[in-house]
């Protein structure tokens, strides 16, 4: 039964993928890329990351693809707008990405059926457990992003304004 | 009861197969920031990679039944979501500055 539900969301997740590099209009790459998002996210509750999940709902779903779509629609753009690379670079692009595509996944043909190295910590992604690991051992990364979401937001207003003065 | 179902899930679903799915999904983001010229989509790629590898980090961890690696997938979308929000800063600036959203037009980094 998980199986089946995790073939289904694999395909989900690579469909929608391939859609959103190949749909014309950008408004329906970025309703692809939630598709996309949601299915990832599905794939989180099947690891037991109930936490992840949330946050990647929240984040992605929520406030990244909401930027994107606001970002779109002032800009208008629509399909008579959209830029078009000629063909042999979208052949050459194709050619490279499959090349890719293949020496990844031919790199795991000698991997071995992998096992659980420890039997698993079922509450590992709980809140209450990664809220221990991400205050008790991780204090200073979590301090350090804020910084960081701090200058990025100083960054945007700075790069948005109308005239840099 | 309920996590004894979450463990018998986590035992039906080989490791290769997130392996094999994140290197696909890793692939086509790759394959969309070489085949489109629009800015905003090869952001949505680079989107596409990330989340493929937060996908393998979470996979791993939950296999090894570590947590840490879910703390790295977290910051890991803290970086994300603020390398958008510069991201799209630059674009509304390249946008205002060339009306259009051809990468092809900053290949000479001035206007």
């Amino acid at each position: 039964m998980t199986l089946y539900i995790f073939y289904f969301l694999s395909f989900l997740a690579v469909l929608s993928a391939f859609m959103v590099v190949y749909s014309k209009n950008p408004v329906h790459s970025v309703l692809y890329l939630i598709v996309t998002f949601f299915s990832i996210a599905g794939h989180y509750i099947l690891l037991n990351a109930q936490f992840l999940a949330a946050v990647h709902i929240i984040v992605y779903a929520g406030a990244i693809m909401v930027l994107f779509l606001y970002v779109i629609m002032m800009f208008n753009l629509n399909k008579e707008a959209e830029p078009h690379k000629d063909a042999y670079i979208k052949l050459a692009a194709t050619i490279a990405g499959g090349i890719f595509m293949i020496v990844l996944i031919g790199s795991l043909k000698g991997v071995e059926h992998i096992e659980n190295l420890n039997t698993p910590n079922q509450s590992a992604g709980l809140i209450k457990n990664l809220g221990n690991v991400l205050y008790r051992d991780y204090m200073l990364p979590f301090e350090m992003a804020s910084i960081l979401f701090l200058s990025a937001m100083v960054g945007a207003v700075f790069l948005g304004k109308n005239e840099l003065k | 009861m309920e996590q004894q179902i979450v463990a018998q899930t986590l035992y039906g679903i080989p490791l290769n197969a997130y392996i094999l799915l994140s290197a696909v999904l890793f692939s086509i983001g790759v394959l969309g920031v070489l085949y489109r010229r629009n800015i905003i989509i090869i952001l949505m790629c680079i989107e596409l990679m990330l989340n493929a590898v937060n996908l393998l980090m979470a996979a791993f961890g939950a296999f090894r039944g570590d947590s840490n690696g879910q703390i790295f997938v977290f910051f890991i979308m803290a970086v994300a979501a603020a390398e958008v929000a510069v991201g799209l800063a630059i674009l509304v600036m390249i946008y205002r500055n060339t009306k259009n959203t051809d990468i092809d037009n900053m290949s000479k980094l001035k206007w």
